[in-house]
């Protein structure tokens, strides 16, 4: 760029931030949630996050030498999956099915259609609904937190499976709570999207949006009224708050036009609600952010911004 | 190479219904749950497609042009129905397996694409093993992916079980798994550039280098080009 005249393709707004800065953020915003599962749910969760970090950082390596490609693993995305693999598993996992889930992530979901940027899919949520389908009862085998050996369901199940029951929220805020090794502590999830915000990784746009459409969407269909108690025990319980701040902003399986994000949000929204009050399960924010990953394309199509210059022109 | 050995290389490898042509997919994908039943849904389809092969080609004179349609679909589903009540009165746990895919084995693409493309412009013999060929490599796809299906989703092979329950990879007997084996099991095929009808050799083949339509082999592409003008 020492030349006066430079001749590229749009877009001629440059930034200096590269791949491995922003992923190196998401790693550290990721780092409160990991130590709070890890020092609550003891270290086998420990055990669980670095292996499988570990197996998606080599899968991408041996790919990527098998297939003569330029190694990728320094840009941290395989490490930022493959932690979120972890992150998603029961605490009392055994450690090679994460490992599984990492590998398949990586080569199936990510690799195959071509590496980072090419893949339709969230990688890690890929994994983690593979993994779900494959390993039904081990991956919702929950450790109650400070109990050993007893096994207990989520508050999201609890609150399903009884209409009267009200989830104890300040154990759900602060994570004393059954649940998978990464979305338990609401407050950690919350100071790691904070920093996310600050540094600009992420926009606020997409998660805010869509755990507000849940909520609302929770108030009219969930049978309870304008609970604000129940309405907070669905946005604190289970995988929402992880899956809107750390895997719905996933930049290349989230729309890249303003408006469509805001669409993208809304049906996020939509499709959890629908999934954890009309579905068979009481967790749907895998299935769903998976689902809207497959949607988004045509949404930025449908929504790219009219031209600067061409604003009164008709179609 | 003789040439009823020819339609058999052809059908195996070459021009295989499913690695290659991508033809019959929807028994291809429900049926490879398990070896047996993908055996049990090859050699029925396979059963059919040969005599259908052969009756449609000894017809091929009698069936007005216009007519052809319903004419190979009448000869297809009589032997869909006489392979059904064999299999219902002879191997009842196949015939249970399989249940809605024996008597949709009618509207099997393999099936008819093979009447149109082949055996109605050739003699009743090589029509015969034309189906011979396309069943066994329909056949043989359809043990690969059952095999693989079974032995890492259900842990057993031929219903013996060999691998304990907590290891197995369930989702690859539900749908999601039959689309995961089949696309990885075509890109083997075609990073292996294994001699077939889409790696190189194109001319040979008008069935899937014909413009996108079933082009009987004998026309070449400027009579099949004047034709669709004409239409």
């Amino acid at each position: 760029m020492n030349k006066v005249l430079n001749l590229s393709s749009s877009p001629h707004v440059r930034d200096s931030i590269t791949t491995s800065e922003i992923m190196r953020d998401v790693c550290i915003a990721l780092l409160p949630t990991t130590i709070y599962g890890c020092i609550q749910f003891g270290v086998h969760a420990l055990f669980v996050v670095i292996f499988s970090t570990l197996f998606a950082v080599l899968a991408e390596y041996c790919y990527e030498k098998a297939m003569k490609l330029p190694i990728t693993i320094g840009d941290y995305s395989a490490a930022v999956t493959g932690l979120l693999i972890g992150l998603n598993c029961p605490p009392s996992i055994p450690i090679w099915i994460p490992c599984l889930g990492s590998v398949f992530a990586i080569i199936v979901v990510k690799q195959l259609y071509g590496g980072l940027g090419h893949n339709f899919m969230n990688p890690a949520l890929a994994a983690r609904c593979f993994l779900l389908l494959s390993f039904a009862s081990k991956m919702t085998t929950w450790t109650v937190p400070g109990v050993d050996t007893m096994g207990g369901a989520t508050p999201l199940a609890y609150l399903k499976a009884s209409p009267d029951h009200t989830a104890n929220l300040l154990a759900l805020v602060f994570g004393r709570v059954p649940g998978t090794i990464g979305e338990v502590s609401k407050i950690c999830i919350l100071i790691g999207a904070i920093y996310l915000i600050i540094r600009d990784v992420i926009s606020p746009k997409i998660p805010f949006i869509y755990i507000a459409t849940v909520a609302i969407f929770v108030a009219i269909f969930g049978g309870r009224g304008f609970d604000l108690y129940y309405i907070c025990s669905e946005i604190f319980g289970g995988g929402l708050m992880f899956g809107a701040f750390f895997m719905a902003t996933d930049y290349v399986t989230s729309p890249i036009t303003p408006k469509g994000q805001v669409i993208y949000a809304i049906i996020l929204g939509v499709i959890t609600g629908l999934f954890r009050l009309f579905g068979g399960s009481a967790e749907g924010v895998s299935y769903a952010i998976i689902l809207t990953n497959i949607i988004v394309p045509t949404i930025n199509k449908k929504t790219i911004p009219v031209a600067f210059g061409k604003e009164g022109a008709k179609k | 190479m003789n040439k009823y050995v020819e339609r058999l290389y052809n059908g195996i490898i070459k021009e295989n219904p499913t690695l290659i042509i991508m033809l019959g997919m929807c028994p291809t994908l429900a049926t490879t749950t398990s070896v047996i039943n993908a055996i049990g849904m090859g050699l029925s389809t396979t059963a059919v497609l040969m005599f259908s092969n052969m009756l449609i080609s000894a017809l091929r004179h009698v069936i007005p042009e216009r007519m052809r349609l319903p004419g190979e679909i009448v000869v297809v589903a009589s032997l869909v129905t006489i392979v059904q009540l064999l299999i219902q009165a002879y191997a009842p746990s196949v015939y249970a397996a399989l249940g809605i895919y024996i008597p949709l084995i009618v509207v099997n693409c393999i099936i008819l694409g093979r009447a149109e493309a082949y055996a109605m412009d050739h003699a009743p013999v090589e029509s015969f093993f034309d189906g011979l060929g396309m069943g066994l490599g329909f056949t043989m796809a359809l043990m690969i992916l059952g095999s693989v299906r079974e032995i890492l989703g259900a842990g057993s092979l031929f219903g013996i079980q060999f691998i304990p329950e907590d290891y197995h990879i369930a989702v690859l007997v539900s749908p999601p798994g039959a689309f995961l084996v089949l696309a990885v099991l075509t890109a083997i095929q075609n990073k292996l550039k294994l001699p077939s009808a889409t790696n190189g050799d194109a001319d040979t083949s008008e069935f899937v280098n014909g413009n996108g339509i079933f082009a009987p082999e004998t026309m070449d592409k400027n009579e099949l080009l004047a034709g669709k003008k004409e239409a």
